[in-house]
């Protein structure tokens, strides 16, 4: 672990030039959706007989965007930055002529990730509570729910950069058929009952789901015990899986 | 007592799939030698060099860095080597003195201790004005310094450079070399490679010929040119249609005519003498050049070919 820190800290050093600007977008991006779709579309929601899940539509949208923002951060950092790594800031090559191996290099940047998802994910959270949209002293939770959202989507996706990805252009398809259809079918915006079968079994199997079931369970503070173990530890069982493929992919394309 | 060698190979081979990159060899390198690999691009130089190191797992043979095993202990290995790889991997977002800063991190070093060891490793390579600039807009030579200077950055026992100087224009060159020049006078101990037979004259107290993953030849560059070539070289270029070997061989004095599509080369060990009596027998050329011998020759002499496509 002490190497993977050394990873680690070249991923923060290089964060420490752009992280005005990142965390900037953290804060703007939750204020601009909850006030559009929570304020303006709930306005129109609100007075809709079958209001989703019985609470006003700021609240249940809240934490549905808190999570798939989660989802975004990890894909943007597991995506491309991991890809460029490889092939051209070449920043894993420097580190593997040092003490620093594949799994030191893996471990540093899903570490890093998740300090991301950490980081955006406590701004989103801040906000949304100022829009008084937090029910419970669980909500809290929401922030390692988001971290653990994070990290099943930063080591799927980067299994998917290292397995799959050689120039780039392989990402428009993950983001066009896979983080969109997520963001906007899996219980984000309106619940998957309302989807036909078999699309809501799809959208129940999605990692994103589980999210946002998790994290608006725990701002409404009205979720089962045994509801939230199932969706935290369908979350661990892809970070697992994910972890896995995606160190072997590492070794495959770096060791030659 | 000698020591065990630096680096000791035998046997080595390095296959991709059906592609034999490096097909066996035998190579020692002793403490405190500046060690080359001398050949064409994909003769198996950097295939070689990325065994030696720890970061590619040799396919067969024996080798060993440091007396240690680099597939059990890469990691250990790798704490001891400076390297320079052919293709840059600064961050280009980050200071100069940021690079060295973060890859002396890499290998455990104190952020106190580092900050003063940068200062001194810019200075060494002439980059102390630009410390504080993002390297992007840095010249090939400065960021190959600076590469240079960061492979120091863990005070290591053998510095890897694989062509250290391609690419850069003939100034930088002599700036990269002028500093491993230093670095050797030090007592540091280098091995590189390079398809430069003036580079490999230079820095090189040893050298191995490569080609087609073999090994052909192995010696100082001197004892190299003494056994595979002459003493001189007759280079003549021609108008028209250049004459038959044949008609060159003056006075039994040509050892050798090579045949380039360019021009032709005479052996021999008075070029003078050669030129003159050509001269006199009204042979026309549109040149005529005496020189010396160089590695340039000796690899031609061994594989027939040129280093330089």
């Amino acid at each position: 672990m002490e190497l993977a820190a050394r990873s680690y800290e070249f991923w923060l050093v290089r964060y420490r030039r752009v992280w005005r600007g990142s965390v900037a977008t953290s804060v703007v991006n939750p204020v601009f959706y909850l006030a559009a779709l929570g304020i303006g579309l709930g306005t129109l929601v609100n007075h809709s007989a079958s209001r989703p899940g019985h609470v006003s539509y700021v609240d249940f949208v809240a934490p549905g965007l808190l999570a798939a923002a989660a989802m975004q951060t990890a894909a943007g950092e597991a995506s491309f930055p991991i890809l460029a790594a490889i092939k051209w800031t070449r920043q894993y090559q420097a580190m593997l002529a040092t003490p620093l191996g594949i799994r030191d290099i893996f471990l540093g940047h899903q570490l890093f990730i998740v300090t991301r998802v950490l980081i955006s994910s406590a701004i989103y959270l801040a906000v949304i509570a100022a829009f008084g949209t937090i029910h419970s002293p669980l909500g809290v939770l929401a922030l390692p729910a988001c971290v653990l959202l994070g990290a099943a989507f930063g080591t799927a996706i980067a299994a998917y950069t290292t397995g799959v990805a050689h120039e780039g252009n392989e990402f428009n398809a993950l983001f066009r058929f896979g983080i969109v259809p997520m963001f906007l079918f899996s219980g984000t915006f309106f619940p998957v009952s309302r989807l036909p079968v078999p699309l809501d079994w799809i959208a129940l199997a999605t990692p994103l789901w589980h999210g946002v079931a998790l994290c608006r369970d725990l701002t409404l503070g009205r979720g089962t015990l045994l509801a939230d173990l199932g969706h935290a530890g369908y979350l661990t069982v892809w970070t697992l899986v994910g972890g896995a493929l995606a160190y072997r992919f590492y070794r495959r394309r770096l060791v030659k | 007592m000698a020591g065990s060698p630096l680096v000791h190979a035998r046997g080595l081979v390095k296959e991709f799939g059906r592609l034999v990159a490096v097909d066996g060899i035998d190579f020692d390198v002793q403490r405190g030698e500046a060690f080359g690999f001398l050949g064409p691009n994909g003769a198996g130089k950097t295939s070689t060099m990325r065994m030696v190191g720890c970061i590619s797992p040799p396919t067969a043979g024996t080798l060993r860095v440091l007396d240690l095993d680099p597939v059990a202990d890469g990691a250990r290995i790798r704490a001891k080597l400076g390297v320079v790889p052919q293709q840059d991997t600064l961050d280009s977002e980050l200071t100069v003195r940021e690079n060295i800063l973060i890859y002396g991190r890499y290998f455990g070093l104190a952020r106190a201790d580092l900050r003063e060891k940068a200062a001194q490793l810019l200075d060494f390579v002439q980059l102390s004005e630009r410390a504080d600039d993002p390297v992007e807009p840095l010249s090939g030579g400065m960021k190959r310094r600076l590469t240079i200077a960061r492979s120091l950055v863990n005070d290591p026992q053998v510095l890897l450079l694989d062509e250290p100087t391609t690419g850069l224009d003939p100034q930088a060159r002599h700036l990269v070399w002028d500093r491993l020049f230093r670095l050797k006078q030090q007592g540091a101990s280098l091995i590189l490679t390079t398809h430069y037979m003036d580079e490999a004259e230079q820095l090189c107290d040893r050298l191995v010929v490569m080609d087609n993953g073999k090994i052909v030849a192995e010696g100082s560059p001197l004892e190299l040119i003494r056994r595979y070539s002459t003493r001189e070289v007759v280079e003549l270029r021609f108008a028209d249609r250049p004459p038959e070997p044949a008609e060159l061989r003056v006075d039994g004095l040509v050892d050798r005519i090579e045949s380039l599509p360019d021009r032709i080369l005479i052996y021999t060990e008075d070029g003078d003498h050669v030129a003159t009596a050509l001269h006199e027998r009204g042979l026309e050329t549109s040149s005529v050049l005496v020189r010396r011998s160089t590695l340039e020759d000796v690899f031609l002499h061994l594989t027939g070919r040129s280093l330089v496509d």
